[in-house]
C-alpha cells in the first residue's frame, strides 16, 4: 500500500516541470559531454573502416546514414509513447517531449534522405528513385511536417496537444498499411533501378564503427530533446508570464 | 470648419432607414446619434466615413467658404471591430496605422500612456482584455490627427474609470477644435452635445 | 506603403504555421504523383515541369481568400479603404498582393527546384521551371486578389476563391509550362513563352488590383 502511494508520489514528482528543469540541468552537460566523445570516437573508427571494394569510400556514408534512419523510426516511436502520454496518463510533460522531438525527428529524416541521396547518386546515376524503402522514409517526413504544421498552428499548448497526441498516433497505426501499401506499389510497377545492399552480410570491420555510432548518434538525440523540451517549458513560462503582464497593467488608467 | 449634411438619406438591403436628414456640426462641437436598434445608426457613421453611399442629399466639409467632399481622409472612423492584430504587438499595430494614416503630432508610446498601456505596450495585441483591446484601438485616434472622430458604440466594453478618461480624451479634442459624431445610446458623459435622434420620425 | 508592407510580412511570419503549411502542400502534392503515375523515372522527368507548376499553382491558391478576408473580420479593412483617398487603393491591393507572395509564393519557388529532383528532372529543366516560376507565380497572386476580394464578404469564401480563379489562371499554366519545356526540348522556344509570361504578369499587376479595389470598395456594408 505504502509502497504504491510512494510509487505514485515519484511519478507526479518526475512529472512537475520544476523538477524536470533541475534534473535536465544536472543531466544535460554529463550527456553531452558523452555524446562528444562516443561520437568523436565512432568517427575515428568509421575513417579507419577499409573501403568497400565495389562502393569505394561512398561506403562511409552508412556511418551516418543509418544511424539517421534509425532515429527517423525511433523519434516518431517516442513521440507515439509520448502521445499515449497525454492521452492516457494525462502526464503534463508528454505533450511537451511531443513538441520537442517532432522538429528532431524531422531533421534526422531529412538527413536521412539526403545521406541516403547522396549515397545512391553513384549507383544509381540520380539524386533519387521511388525505391519503396526510401519512398516510405520520405512518406514518414511528410507526417512529421504535417505534426509540426499542426502544433505550430494551434496557440492553446492544451488543445493542440491533444490535437498532435491524436494525429501521432493514427499516423503510428497507418505506418505498416503505408508501408505495405508503397511495397505492393513498387513491386507492381517493377523499379527501374534495382537497389540492393549486395545481399552479403557485413563484415565486423564495418559493423562496430556503425555501432558506435548509431549509439552516438542515439546519445544526440536524447541531448538534444532534452534541450528541446526545456526550452519549450521556458518559452510556455514566458508567455504565462505575459499574459498575466497583461492583466496586471490593467491597474486602471492614468488620469 | 463644419460639416454640413443637407437631405441625406440612408438605406440598407434596399430598406430606407433615415431620410431628408439636415445637420451641421462646427468645429468644437459634438453630436450624438440616438435611437433604438435598426435606426440606422451605425449606417449614418459609415455612409459619412464613406463606407456606404448615400442613397439621397448630400454631405460636405465646410472650411471658410470652400466646399470640400472629401469627408473621409479628415476623418478617425472607431467602429465595432477593433482593427488590430492579435499576433502583432500593440506598439507595432499602432506604429502602422500611424504610418499609413499619416504621423500626429503625439508618439505611440504617448499615446498608449493617455490611455493607461503604455507599460504593456510590448505585449501581443491578443493577450489583452476586451477593455484593454478597445482603450488600444483608442489610442489609434491620437496617433494620426485628424478633425472629424466618428465613434460607433465607443465605450463598449469599457469600465468606469476608462469611460471616464475617455470622455477627458474627446473634450481634449473638443478643445482644440475638432468634431466628434458618436453613435450611442450610453451617456458618454460630454459637457455639451448636441442630439440627433433616428428613428424617432418614422 | 512601405509600412503596409512590413506589416503584412510581419504578420505572415508571425502567423504560425503559414509558410509550412504552403511548402507542405506543394511537397505533398508532388510526392503523391508517382503514387498514381507509376515510379518510371522516365515518365516523371517527362511530366515533372508540369506537375511542378500544378502543384505550385495549387499551393499559390491555399490561402489566398484570406488575403482581405482576415482585415475584413478585425475591421482593417474598413480603414485600408477609408485611407484610399490618402494612398490609392489599387496601390493598397498591389502591396498587399506583393507582401503575400514574398512570404507565401516565394518559398515554393525557392523549394521547386528540390522537388525537381524527386521528378528526376534534369538539371537545366528544374533551371527553367524555377525561372517561370519565379516569374510566373505573381501572376497567380494577382489575378487570386480579384477573386478574394468580390468573394471577401462570404463566410465560406475559401473553395470559391478557387473555382473562380482557377480557369482566369489558364494562360498562366500554359505560357509557363511551354518555358519550362522549351528550355529543354530542342524544336520548342524557351524565349518566347517565357516573355509572354512575363507579361502577363505585368499586365496583371495593373489589371488585378484595379479590379479588386473595384470590388473591394462595393463589397463595404
Amino acid at each position: 500500500m505504502s509502497e504504491t502511494v510512494s510509487k505514485t508520489g515519484r511519478w507526479i514528482d518526475w512529472a512537475n516541470p520544476t523538477r524536470f528543469m533541475s534534473f535536465a540541468g544536472v543531466i544535460l552537460p554529463w550527456l553531452a559531454g558523452l555524446t562528444l566523445i562516443v561520437l568523436a570516437g565512432g568517427l575515428w573508427m568509421s575513417m579507419q573502416a577499409p573501403d568497400d571494394y565495389q562502393q569505394g569510400a561512398t561506403v562511409k556514408i552508412m556511418f551516418i546514414h543509418v544511424p539517421f534512419a534509425w532515429l527517423s523510426m525511433m523519434c516518431y516511436t517516442i513521440m507515439t509513447i509520448a502521445a499515449l502520454g497525454t492521452l492516457v496518463w494525462r502526464h503534463p510533460l508528454a505533450d511537451v517531449s511531443a513538441k520537442a522531438a517532432a522538429p528532431i525527428g524531422a531533421v534526422f529524416t531529412a538527413l536521412a534522405l539526403i545521406t541516403g541521396s547522396l549515397w545512391g547518386k553513384p549507383m544509381w546515376g540520380t539524386w533519387w528513385v521511388w525505391d519503396a524503402r526510401l519512398t516510405s522514409v520520405f512518406v514518414l517526413f511528410l507526417m512529421y511536417l504535417g505534426i509540426i504544421a499542426l502544433t505550430r498552428a494551434m496557440d492553446d499548448p492544451a488543445k493542440s496537444a491533444r490535437a498532435t497526441a491524436i494525429l501521432t498516433l493514427v499516423g503510428f497505426i497507418n505506418i505498416p498499411i503505408i508501408k505495405f501499401s508503397v511495397d505492393w506499389w513498387n513491386t507492381l510497377h517493377q523499379p527501374a533501378s534495382v537497389f540492393r545492399m549486395g545481399g552479403s552480410t557485413i563484415d565486423g570491420s564495418l559493423l562496430r564503427p556503425l555501432l558506435v555510432m548509431a549509439i552516438g548518434f542515439t546519445l544526440l538525440f536524447f541531448t538534444l530533446h532534452l534541450m528541446a523540451m526545456r526550452n519549450e517549458i521556458w518559452r510556455r513560462r514566458v508567455v504565462a508570464m505575459r499574459r498575466v503582464a497583461a492583466r496586471n497593467a490593467d491597474r486602471g488608467p492614468v488620469q | 470648419m463644419r460639416l454640413v449634411a443637407e437631405k441625406l438619406a440612408g438605406e440598407r438591403g434596399g430598406e430606407t432607414l433615415f431620410s431628408d436628414l439636415d445637420f451641421t456640426v462646427a468645429a468644437g462641437e459634438a453630436l450624438l446619434v440616438t435611437g433604438p436598434n435598426g435606426a440606422g445608426k451605425s449606417t449614418l457613421l459609415r455612409i459619412i466615413a464613406g463606407l456606404l453611399a448615400r442613397s439621397a442629399g448630400s454631405l460636405r466639409v465646410v472650411e471658410g467658404s470652400e466646399n470640400s467632399d472629401e469627408v473621409a481622409q479628415l476623418a478617425h472612423y472607431l467602429g465595432h471591430l477593433n482593427a488590430m492584430k492579435p499576433v502583432l504587438s500593440i506598439e507595432e499595430n499602432l506604429e502602422f496605422w500611424r504610418a499609413f494614416n499619416g504621423a500626429g503630432k503625439r508618439s505611440v508610446i504617448a499615446a498608449l500612456d493617455k490611455v493607461g498601456l503604455g507599460d504593456i505596450a510590448h505585449l501581443p495585441f491578443g493577450y489583452l482584455s476586451t477593455g484593454q483591446k478597445r482603450r488600444a484601438s483608442i489610442a489609434r485616434l491620437l496617433v494620426s490627427d485628424r478633425p472629424l472622430w466618428l465613434l460607433d458604440e465607443p465605450t463598449a466594453g469599457l469600465d468606469k474609470a476608462s469611460e471616464l478618461q475617455f470622455a477627458g480624451l474627446m473634450q481634449e479634442h473638443l478643445g482644440n477644435g475638432g468634431i466628434v459624431i458618436a453613435a450611442t445610446h450610453l451617456p458618454l458623459g460630454l459637457e455639451v452635445a448636441g442630439e440627433l435622434r433616428l428613428g424617432a420620425s418614422a | 506603403m512601405g509600412a503596409l508592407f512590413v506589416r503584412e510580412v510581419r504578420l505572415g511570419l508571425r502567423s504560425g504555421a503559414g509558410i509550412l503549411i504552403g511548402v507542405l502542400f506543394f511537397l505533398a502534392v508532388i510526392a503523391v504523383v508517382p503514387f498514381g503515375v507509376g515510379p518510371d523515372l522516365k515518365l516523371l522527368a517527362r511530366i515533372g515541369a508540369a506537375m511542378l507548376w500544378i502543384g505550385a499553382l495549387l499551393a499559390t491558391l491555399l490561402g489566398l481568400d484570406r488575403l482581405f478576408q482576415a482585415d475584413r473580420d478585425d475591421g482593417s479593412l474598413d480603414l485600408l479603404i477609408m485611407a484610399s483617398e490618402r494612398h490609392l487603393l489599387t496601390l493598397t491591393v498591389l502591396v498587399k498582393c506583393l507582401a503575400h507572395w514574398t512570404v507565401s509564393v516565394l518559398p515554393l519557388v525557392v523549394a521547386s527546384p528540390l522537388l525537381g529532383l524527386f521528378m528526376n528532372m534534369e538539371p537545366a529543366a528544374i533551371g527553367a521551371t524555377t525561372a517561370t516560376l519565379l516569374v510566373g507565380t505573381p501572376a497567380i497572386t494577382l489575378i487570386g486578389a480579384v477573386g478574394a476580394a468580390v468573394a471577401v464578404s462570404l463566410p465560406r469564401g475559401g473553395l470559391l476563391v478557387s473555382v473562380i480563379v482557377l480557369p482566369l489562371t489558364v494562360p498562366v499554366l500554359i505560357f509557363g509550362v511551354s518555358a519550362s519545356y522549351g528550355a529543354v526540348e530542342d524544336p520548342a522556344p524557351f524565349l518566347a513563352p517565357f516573355l509572354i509570361l512575363a507579361a502577363i504578369t505585368l499586365f496583371f499587376a495593373v489589371l488585378g488590383p484595379l479590379a479588386a479595389a473595384a470590388a473591394l470598395k462595393s463589397s463595404a456594408d
